[in-house]
């Protein structure tokens, strides 16, 4: 094996049987959902904000191994940051934690759908909660234009 | 006479994408044919040698070039007529794609035949070709669609369709020949029979029938059949729209424009002669002449040999993938109700991370959900994976896929 097959090493693999922080928050400040349309991935992220502080976060939801490790990976890094921090995560924290920032274009929307919908999440909360949040529509714009 | 399988044999040559590698030197083992298929020597040079000698818009011009490129352009017309044995060439539109050929129907004749109420039938192994132009028009019209449901073994529940027939508010049964997911032949004669003693119109999606096998439109005796080019060797961007004529006389207009008309005055127009009304627009001359290609090339096979060499290969697939641990195939296992489409799951594994581990050794197979949700929600599945067949595979090809899934299962620690 090699090429584009060499993702599918021992972590990514390990991540997609075993996800970290997968289900549900049952009393969470914000949820989003997204799926993507050409293969039917589909992932809900949930939250608890404590001041500004993302307390908790699961995702749920179905989609391939990069898709789920990607995910677990992302809610790793994201809990316990402040809601500027989370903002600021980029594409590469997560893809570089897997090493896949060669990932081909094709399969990049499987690896990147829960920073999407993390995004939106952050979006959606901030432009409810916040008052001052003038720059809350850059989010939307960044998740809009991650792939 | 030549031997079904030195037929078959030499059949590669003539494809040249079949001649490279991909990856890493491996051999293309190309089993996405339910997608789209791959293009002989005899298309690709029916098209080249149109743009280099015949070019020329058609129906209007006398000079010469014109007076050929029309020629060409009727001429596919006609052996489509005689490939699916269709008596009026009046009948057979030229459209992009089933795709395109089903919203014309949905638009020019379901606007202004579907009233409030009225129930249009589709199935639950539909392509979303054959679901979401229904849906538009019947949420416009206040109507309802209903859907024939799908037993475990891939097939349909024919007494929902009585059921639904038996409201009397059914203005038409649209439904696949052959499913593109589950490969399952559809038993359209005992549909077709049934709406006509309900006096129902019937369409047919043909899209994965027509490549495949012989398919005689006067014998199935639906009023609307639908087809693409690209999945029987033709090139992409064409397709073809057959609807009886009395029905088609009852139809709207479904695009405006030049060719389409009779006489344009300043604030009326009288159409054209069909089938001429419904091809507005300068149409896809070239690749309806690749098409016309196309067509001479599965005619010199021939339809029912395709059929053998399919089934064949079918059956040795359905054999090799049942022996691999894990391993879960859709659809019924009788070869006589289904085609060349098997849609699998491998344990829990991701169709998407089976379809790019096997990548790596050539093997074009699709993973997802084959535009057919409503399908993945009764099967309860998020994607499959599929591998669908043609003229040019062989049991070779087989063989090299279910090699493959070792390497899947040693990744993924099955």
């Amino acid at each position: 094996m090699s090429g584009n097959a060499d993702i599918y090493h021992e972590m990514i693999v390990d991540y997609s049987r075993n996800p970290i922080n997968y289900g549900e928050i049952e009393n969470h400040d914000v949820t989003f959902h997204d799926s993507n349309p050409l293969c039917g991935d589909s992932i809900d992220i949930d939250m608890k904000i404590d001041d500004n502080k993302v307390t908790d976060i699961k995702f749920h939801g179905k989609g391939c191994a990069i898709c789920m490790a990607c995910s677990s990976v992302l809610t790793e890094i994201t809990k316990g940051k402040t809601l500027d921090e989370a903002r600021a995560i980029e594409k590469n924290d997560v893809l570089s934690e897997l090493g896949l920032e060669h990932l081909q274009a094709v399969r990049i929307k499987c690896a990147l759908l829960s920073l999407k919908v993390l995004k939106s999440a952050l979006y959606t909360y901030i432009g409810k909660n916040l008052e001052d949040a003038p720059d809350a529509d850059k989010l939307k714009e960044e998740a809009a234009n991650l792939y | 006479m030549q031997s079904t399988e030195s037929l078959f044999e030499n059949i590669r040559k003539d494809f040249p994408i079949l001649q490279r590698t991909v990856r890493d030197n491996k051999k293309l083992v190309y089993l996405d044919n339910a997608s789209t298929t791959q293009k002989p020597n005899q298309v690709i040079d029916s098209i080249t040698d149109y743009y280099q000698n015949h070019n020329a818009n058609i129906h209007r011009a006398v000079y010469a070039l014109a007076e050929e490129s029309t020629e060409a352009y009727e001429a596919t017309r006609d052996k489509i007529a005689n490939f699916i044995n269709i008596k009026n060439r009046q009948e057979i539109i030229f459209v992009r794609g089933t795709t395109e050929a089903i919203n014309l129907v949905a638009y020019a004749w379901g606007r202004p035949h579907i009233n409030e109420d009225d129930i249009i039938v589709t199935t639950e192994y539909e392509h979303h070709s054959n679901i979401v132009p229904w849906q538009l028009v019947t949420q416009e019209k206040h109507a309802k669609l209903e859907y024939i449901g799908m037993d475990d073994n891939g097939e349909l529940i024919l007494d929902d369709l009585d059921k639904y027939l038996a409201t009397g508010k059914v203005k038409l049964v649209t439904f696949s020949l052959m499913s593109n997911v589950l490969g399952t032949i559809t038993n359209a004669e005992k549909i077709i029979e049934k709406c006509k003693a309900a006096g129902v119109l019937t369409l047919i999606d043909g899209a994965q029938a027509v490549p495949h096998m012989k398919v005689d439109i006067k014998k199935l005796g639906c009023d609307f059949f639908a087809f693409s080019g690209h999945k029987m060797l033709g090139p992409t961007g064409i397709g073809v729209l057959w609807v009886r004529k009395s029905v088609l006389e009852t139809m709207v207009p479904f695009q405006g424009g030049g060719d389409m008309i009779r006489e344009v005055h300043k604030y009326e127009t009288t159409w054209n002669d069909l089938p001429y009304k419904f091809e507005a627009g300068t149409p896809n001359i070239a690749d309806v002449v690749g098409l016309g290609s196309a067509i001479d090339y599965l005619t010199k096979i021939g339809m029912d040999n395709i059929r053998e060499h399919e089934i064949e290969l079918t059956k040795y697939a359905i054999e090799k993938l049942s022996e691999v641990k894990g391993l879960h195939i859709y659809g019924t296992k009788d070869m006589s109700k289904r085609g060349g489409v098997i849609s699998f799951n491998f344990a829990d594994v991701h169709p998407h991370d089976v379809a790019q581990i096997i990548d790596e050794e050539g093997i074009a197979v699709r993973s997802g959900h084959h535009c057919a949700q409503v399908l993945m929600e009764r099967l309860n599945v998020a994607a499959t994976s599929r591998a669908s067949f043609y003229i040019y595979n062989t049991k070779e090809d087989i063989d090299i896929l279910v090699n493959s899934l070792k390497i899947v299962a040693k990744v993924f620690k099955l």
